[in-house]
């Protein structure tokens, strides 16, 4: 399965992630405290930029990560048009975009692996409260790998339904996919069980 | 131990399975993906808390970029986006749905998991999002929950759907149906 890193190499890559990503969370809420619309202007800006200093294909490919965006700045443009108080549309519509702008940098430029040891890392102090965080490291690689698997599964049963019936596949199909991540489970907790659990390295 | 755990993940690979496969549509001819769906599984079928968990994970790694959101979406951008609300009342939507199923043991499990899914999957999920869309969108309440009042529909055939598989699940699978174990 592909993250969504960027395959652009940037110098952002070599950024530490708990930097990054201390520096959009700060960000991110500064933006919501921010009011004037030429602020959030130079915000916007401001993010275009630290996409354009890569290079331009960048920006562009970062301007597509908005795409889920589009919509909701169209609705809060053309609310705000009718309700006389277009500028304050505007002001809205800019800090999602900055907001949002802001956070995909981080996933587009931080590996996953990276990603994953700083989640790792920001549990480890539950480690001392005596809650075990081996097995989240263990279930978030157990997705990454049974994800494609599971969709895999659920394509062929969506194919045979196809193959026996005319009508389009349905909700029919949520429980077979479901019985399907169940057994998958099962299978999977054995084999673990078998070759010594959660004590040995994933 | 492990079994929980891999329940857990697959789980939250379902969910992931059941938003990304394009060619379920439950009817109305809204787009509606089955990803809320899944949330409601998750609560009904493993319960309170280990089905809040594996919405938990499952959000985890939206969070770290893996396209698992409905329509391939992911990252941290939908943590500032609109739809912020959905996501942080999913993991709270399946316990509260968990906890219904749980704590209902005299009442037969479809009812009780259709009333769980229709509480946890819509009365706290869309308290969630449309608080969220509300700050986000700098809406009041009613004004944004006028905004994803077209979805409703779709959703209450979702938390029907919910209660059926889950107590279809019981007679298939009743070892791993863990709410009523």
């Amino acid at each position: 399965m592909l993250a969504l890193t960027s395959s652009t190499r940037t110098a952002y890559h070599r950024w530490p992630a708990s930097l990054k990503l201390a520096l959009v969370s700060v960000g991110v809420f500064f933006l919501y405290l921010i009011e004037s619309p030429v602020l959030l202007l130079a915000a916007v800006a401001g993010v275009a930029l630290a996409y354009l200093v890569v290079g331009w294909r960048f920006l562009v490919e970062g301007v597509s990560f908005l795409r889920p965006l589009w919509v909701f700045v169209a609705i809060v443009l053309v609310w705000h048009l009718i309700a006389g108080d277009p500028v304050a549309g505007v002001a809205v519509a800019l800090r999602l975009v900055a907001a949002v702008g802001l956070a995909n940098l981080v996933t587009m430029t931080t590996r996953l692996d990276d990603l994953t040891d700083l989640v790792l890392w920001l549990l480890s102090p539950l480690e001392r409260l005596g809650i075990r965080t081996a097995p989240i490291g263990y279930a978030m690689a157990l997705v990454v790998r049974f994800t494609p698997v599971l969709f895999g599964k659920a394509g062929t049963l969506i194919e045979s339904w196809r193959a026996r019936s005319a009508r389009r596949p349905g909700w029919q199909l949520v429980m077979p996919i479901t019985v399907t991540a169940i057994d998958d489970a099962e299978q999977v907790a054995e084999a673990l069980r078998a070759r010594g659990g959660f004590d040995t390295q994933p | 131990m492990e079994r929980n755990t891999v329940l857990i993940a697959l789980f939250a690979a379902l969910i992931a399975v059941l938003g990304l496969i394009p060619k379920i549509t439950l009817g109305f001819g809204v787009p509606i993906t089955a990803q809320s769906l899944g949330v409601m599984l998750c609560g009904t079928v493993l319960g309170a808390r280990r089905g809040s968990l594996a919405v938990l994970l499952f959000l985890l790694l939206v969070a770290l970029g893996l396209p698992l959101l409905a329509g391939g979406r992911g990252g941290l951008g939908l943590f500032a986006s609109p739809t912020v609300g959905f996501l942080v009342g999913f993991p709270v939507a399946a316990f509260v749905a968990g906890l219904i199923v749980e704590k209902t043991p005299r009442l037969a499990l479809l009812p009780a998991a259709i009333l769980g899914a229709f509480v946890g999957g819509i009365g706290v999920l869309y308290l969630f999002g449309i608080a969220g869309m509300a700050i986000t969108l700098d809406k009041s309440f009613p004004e944004a929950a006028l905004l994803v009042s077209p979805f409703i529909p779709g959703d209450l055939i979702k938390a029907a759907l919910a209660g059926f598989v889950t107590a279809a699940l019981a007679k298939a699978r009743p070892a791993s149906v863990l709410s009523r174990a």
